[in-house]
């Protein structure tokens, strides 16, 4: 008797799993749960930005500096810094969106921007993604609680030029021409350098990519992500490829190497997490520096020296990128904002944090580098490389094509 | 003889006659409301998403893009990964779990042992994704307990690399497909009378013949039905690859999320359409053989 209802119950099993099969395809369609986080903690802050903003506008009286303010393309437009000030003090609020505190050290410069102008900083869905930053622009627009300025990655920044509006900081010429739009759409803030982070108490010292061919480094050698899908992992790569004889033209010297590491033993296709580091699993580990830092910071409470390596001429960067919402709603604040980014004192707090600042050689000739800071980064021999989009486009394609025999 | 003609009967009986048209049949077709809503929701519509969405341009218009896109050598090589996988983990399940079905049937009948395999299957069956990742990764991977022992006690060294490759995904799906198989395997096999066989011997057959002429082909369809759904299991699962391979994107599932979430190629997201399309015409073809070898195997019967 059972024979024949179990073959209908195995049916009814296939059944319920080729719709598990159909809804698991369709989960492109719909909206990922990290976006809906970001859209309750963003009406969260709404609600009492917007009681907030009620007192403070009062006192502002009219609004026609703040229509100024939107069009307006440096301080001059304000008279001048003090201008500026002053409109954005009347302002009051500032709405930052996707800024972890501990992200390159964006904790310390919110404060030291808010302790210097007394204008509240409503930090909005600190860990949100590039994408959402855009997206909360477009969702919010109009309103209070929509972000004033973006902190972006650059494929994304290219992608949302008309959502910004062109500002010029009073340090422009100090940020490198290839580090800025022309017209002050947006400009480049900081980037991490990509390094080597490894347990320098257990392995000594390392002088080059290929000490980690060694037996000593059996297992542990990780790359912080998929290079095909994660940027970080792909500026790691890419730094590998260019220590090895490579170009941002040419990637193969790239495969090659981590195709010596596999056969030795030494690569391990896993993902380095702060828990793998402090376990020891992952005793090298190939990340942007800022983040190396606070593996080292963590460490250090375990004995253990978390230094970090940057082969030569290979220091890869890439560049996060700032700019004004087109729509901000505390115009004066935004731009304000952007002033205090390019001081050498907010651009010395980056630095604190491990990512190199866009105005490091400008601010090295004016001797303003703070040296404290400076020692946060790592050791590098020659300026820092960023592919330029058709590279990276190029080098993605040849990726996705090649890494597969490494971590396939 | 009779009992097993009695088994054996069609699934579906004659259906009794019509009585009354119109509202009364109208009334009986409310009770299927839910069921029909709840299919519509979760299986037509997604489905249909999928279908069109592979057919779009990121504009909306009609494009062939994404469709000539599965056509790439990286993308054939996830499904043939994914083909091979499903079909290995899902005979090897079958295999093993259809033989410990055995094993536990032909035992003691409600003995003890019996409960704590069922029991422990029952589990097992539905334990995969992170934790299952997990417990690898803790047992073999280079800092597992196994992989520490085999450097302790015999200085072997292991980096459990092969963990987060597809090799290494045969070994941890193996983990839940055996299980899955003893459930949905053991009531067919609880079926099988030991009269059968003492008839069988009775009448002069060998156990070769018993096994040719009455068990297997009793067995038969309830053993590829199981199959079929082992397949289907491994090869829609997503939580357990993804949380051990990170660093590549060798199978479907994981080719599907990575056109969604990738920051190094943006705006591929309309090849997760028809990359899903692409599991669920395998899976048509899988369903579409089970069901000619299930007309092979009632001719066989009859």
């Amino acid at each position: 008797m059972r024979v024949h209802r179990m073959r209908t119950a195995a049916l009814a099993g296939i059944a319920a799993l080729s719709m598990v099969v159909a809804a698991c395809g369709s989960s492109g369609g719909t909206g990922t749960p990290s976006q809906s986080s970001s859209e309750s903690s963003s009406s969260q802050s709404s609600q009492s930005s917007s009681s907030q903003q009620s007192s403070s506008s009062s006192g502002s009286g009219g609004s026609g500096s703040s229509a100024d303010a939107k069009t307006a393309t440096s301080a001059s437009d304000f008279g001048g810094m003090d201008g500026l000030v002053a409109a954005a003090k009347k302002e009051g609020q500032l709405n930052v969106i996707a800024l972890p505190p501990d992200w390159a050290n964006y904790g310390a410069i919110i404060k030291a921007f808010s302790a210097k102008y007394g204008i509240t900083v409503n930090s909005q869905n600190p860990n949100g993604s590039s994408a959402q930053e855009i997206e909360a622009a477009k969702t919010n627009a109009g309103t209070n609680t929509a972000p004033d300025v973006f902190d972006l990655g650059p494929a994304v920044a290219l992608a949302s030029t008309d959502m910004f509006a062109p500002y010029k900081v009073q340090a422009w010429a100090d940020i490198p021409d290839a580090n800025k739009e022309a017209s002050g759409l947006w400009f480049n803030d900081y980037t991490g350098v990509m390094s080597v982070g490894y347990n320098k108490t257990k392995f000594g010292e390392i002088t080059s990519l290929n000490d980690l061919l060694g037996a000593k480094f059996k297992g542990t050698f990780a790359l912080n992500g998929n290079p095909t899908q994660a940027g970080a992992a792909f500026s790691g790569f890419v730094m590998v490829a260019l220590a090895n004889g490579g170009s941002p033209d040419n990637l193969q010297p790239g495969i090659d190497f981590f195709k010596k590491a596999k056969d030795a033993g030494t690569f391990i296709p896993i993902d380095p997490t702060p828990a793998t580091i402090a376990s020891g699993q992952t005793g090298v580990v190939i990340d942007w520096s800022y983040n190396q830092l606070s593996a080292a910071q963590q460490l250090k409470k375990q004995g253990v020296d978390w230094a970090m390596y940057v082969p030569d001429n290979a220091a890869v960067g890439s560049y996060y990128v700032q700019a004004i919402n087109k729509g901000a709603p505390h115009p004066a604040a935004a731009r304000l904002w952007e002033e205090f980014l390019y001081t050498p004192e907010a651009q010395n707090l980056y630095m604190a944090g491990g990512a190199q600042p866009v105005e490091f050689e400008a601010m090295k000739k004016a001797g303003t580098l703070d040296a404290t800071a400076e020692a946060s980064l790592p050791k590098t021999s020659s300026p820092i490389i960023q592919l330029t989009d058709a590279q990276q486009k190029a080098a993605s394609t040849f990726l996705n094509s090649n890494w597969s025999k490494i971590a396939g | 003889m009779t009992t097993t003609i009695d088994t054996l009967a069609p699934v579906s009986a004659p259906r009794p006659a019509r009585r009354g048209h119109g509202w009364r049949s109208a009334r009986s077709a409310i009770g299927t409301i839910p069921f029909f809503g709840y299919v519509a929701v979760f299986l037509i519509i997604p489905t249909a998403i999928v279908v069109i969405g592979a057919f779009r341009a990121p504009g909306g218009a009609f494009s062939w893009v994404n469709i000539l896109a599965l056509g790439d050598s990286t993308v054939i090589d996830a499904f043939v990964a994914s083909v091979v996988l499903s079909a290995v983990t899902a005979a090897i399940g079958a295999v093993f779990g259809g033989l410990l079905a055995y094993v536990l049937v032909t035992g003691r009948p409600g003995s003890i042992s019996r409960r704590i395999v069922t029991a422990v299957c029952s589990v097992l069956a539905q334990f995969g994704g992170v934790m299952l990742a997990f417990a690898f990764i803790a047992t073999l991977g280079s800092a597992g307990m196994i992989s520490n022992l085999l450097r302790d006690w015999l200085g072997v060294e292991t980096t459990g690399a092969y963990l987060y490759t597809v090799p290494g995904l045969i070994l941890v799906y193996t983990y839940f497909q055996i299980p899955l198989m003893v459930i949905v395997f053991l009531p067919a096999v609880d079926g099988i009378r030991a009269q059968w066989r003492e008839a069988t011997e009775t009448l002069g057959g060998s156990t070769w013949v018993y096994w040719r002429r009455v068990a297997g082909p009793l067995l038969a369809p309830a053993f590829l039905g199981s199959l079929l759904l082992l397949f289907a299991n491994a090869f829609s699962a997503y939580a357990t690859a993804a949380a051990l391979v990170t660093q590549s994107t060798p199978i479907v599932p994981l080719k599907i999320s990575g056109a969604i979430t990738n920051e190094v190629n943006v705006g591929h997201a309309d090849l997760a359409k028809s990359l899903a399309l692409g599991m669920v015409i395998i899976v048509a073809i899988v369903m579409w053989l089970y069901a000619l070898l299930q007309k092979r195997t009632a001719k066989w019967l009859g």
